[in-house]
């Protein structure tokens, strides 16, 4: 990408259809009925690779180069302009923590067919703004990723408003959001909003066993404590945190959607739900 | 002395020598987490929002001589993503190759093996991380620890919001000062010291600044009409 892209886009200027359903429309919603009569893991994502699905890791920047992530579709860093319009520029900088090349590395082992992209809010003298992280996921929804992996939140509540609609609007256009829960007891967005599919730690090692928790805001519990990631210089370190919670939930996603493309949102969750380790569908 | 001045000198009395009370809290408390976690170092680095920097203000253990005080970009390392993202981080083996705790490495060569963060959250703002370096090579990470940590760095966002309030205010007061209009500072130490003073000896000290507020005060001066 080249210079400068503003970004303009309001959810409220989307043209509205009518909510209703005439009786000769039903024919035209007729849906696949190819759902078996019961999911199961082996239906749901087993043996795919996540090929096709397009995965957007919203975090410090992605270390394409670094072996266990094997290379991005596309990078970009976000800032905001004088009238706070969104800027997303090719990033040159890569990761300036080591946090998104971590993430990116778990999509990758467990998806390794699915096209990664970096959008970068982190760095560039950019301490908690939550404009930058707004602008940020903005973007990425714009693009029509079909995962956005939040390995992060924001405390601010001002925030919060619009973080709710950005999150409902990725729902209805088919974009999955995959957001940490927060690991201390304070009020953080966007994993507590029921659009997204929020994510804490377990303490197993295995990377595919996850959890529905009967007891939102947290959905899910997926591997968190102790996992082997890449860093950089192309290193690997030992991380623990819900951080790297989600990107494994971000990945059984992509492997779901890789096969499963019609799957909504909705559906997906429904189908995390029915394949969880504690749920029948594991087995 | 008028009714605003007297309370200008009691908020003053509270506020000198308050931060430092504070910053005493602030290395209790990573004497504590360093106690508890078994560590060799445990710190505690703010946010200075006008320079975008983090500092040391608390350090106890490897790099307690040399760090306090000292600065860093906030935008970059591990510290500055705990921050900016909010959300704690523990990493292990991450030995030799500073970039993986820049902050550290950068004003000691002291490069842990391991480190714990987790952001210092008041309200909605980010004031600082807790941060906890090498835990015994044996000890198995678990969430427990986790939680530990969130917990203490919670207690640790309150002392910080103290500090933080008692430095604006004594910036109030310096300010005061340098303008000449009241010089409050002299004030509050005055105030500070008749408190401070034994018990037999306070009700003198006091009927003395009830002197030299009569005779300093205009309208109370001898022979004066008022």
């Amino acid at each position: 990408m080249d210079g400068v892209v503003a970004h303009g886009w309001d959810a409220a200027k989307e043209a509205l259809p009518a909510w209703s359903l005439p009786s000769d429309a039903v024919d035209r919603i007729t849906l696949p009925s190819n759902w078996p009569e019961r999911v199961t893991r082996e239906w749901a994502w087993q043996g795919s690779t996540g090929s096709g699905v397009r995965v957007c890791i919203l975090d410090s920047g992605v270390d394409g180069k670094h072996p266990l992530v094997a290379g991005l579709e596309q990078a970009v860093t976000i800032t905001l302009g004088e009238n706070d319009e969104v800027i997303a520029e090719e990033d040159g900088e890569g990761d300036v923590s080591g946090h998104g090349t971590a993430c990116a590395g778990i999509v990758r082992a467990l998806a390794p067919a699915c096209a990664i992209s970096s959008v970068r809010v982190l760095g560039a003298g950019f301490t908690g703004s939550g404009g930058v992280l707004l602008g940020g996921l903005r973007y990425a929804i714009e693009q029509g990723y079909d995962v956005i992996n939040m390995s992060l939140s924001t405390t601010k509540k001002p925030f919060a408003a619009v973080l709710h609609e950005l999150a409902d609007s990725a729902y209805f256009k088919r974009t999955v959001i995959v957001a940490s829960a927060h690991n201390m007891p304070v009020e953080s967005y966007p994993w507590r909003f029921s659009s997204v599919i929020s994510v804490g730690s377990h303490e197993e090692a295995d990377p595919l066993a996850f959890f529905y928790n009967p007891n939102p805001p947290v959905e899910f519990f997926s591997r968190g404590v102790n996992v082997d990631v890449a860093w950089l210089g192309g290193r690997t370190i030992r991380v623990s945190g819900n951080s790297f919670a989600t990107p494994h939930m971000t990945a059984i996603c992509a492997l779901t959607l890789s096969k499963h493309p019609e799957l909504t949102p909705f559906q997906v969750k429904s189908v995390l739900y029915l394949t969880a380790t504690n749920v029948a569908g594991a087995t | 002395m008028t009714g605003p001045d007297e309370v200008r000198a009691a908020v003053a009395a509270g506020v000198v020598g308050s931060s430092e009370s504070f910053r005493a809290l602030l290395s209790a408390l990573v004497e504590v987490a360093r106690s508890i976690f078994g560590a060799r170092a445990s710190s505690i680095l703010l946010l200075d929002e006008e320079t975008n920097e983090l500092v040391f203000e608390a350090v106890v253990g490897e790099g307690e001589e040399s760090l306090l005080g000292v600065r860093f970009p906030a935008g970059h390392g591990i510290a500055g993503w705990v921050l900016a993202t909010r959300t704690p981080l523990v990493l292990e083996d991450v030995r030799n190759d500073p970039r993986f705790a820049g902050d550290v490495a950068e004003g000691t060569g002291y490069v842990p093996n391991g480190l714990m963060a987790a952001p210092l959250l008041h309200d909605e703002r980010a004031l600082g991380v807790l941060e906890v370096l090498d835990r015994p090579e044996q000890a198995h990470f678990s969430l427990k620890e986790m939680d530990l940590l969130g917990l203490f760095a919670n207690q640790a966002a309150i002392a910080v919001d103290l500090l933080l309030r008692a430095r604006d205010a004594e910036r109030v007061l310096a300010g005061s000062a340098d303008e000449g209009t009241t010089d409050l500072e002299v004030v509050a130490r005055l105030a500070s010291v008749v408190h401070e003073l034994e018990e037999e000896r306070r009700p003198a000290g006091l009927r003395l600044l009830r002197e030299l507020a009569d005779t300093l005060g205009p309208e109370k001066r001898p022979g004066s009409t008022a």
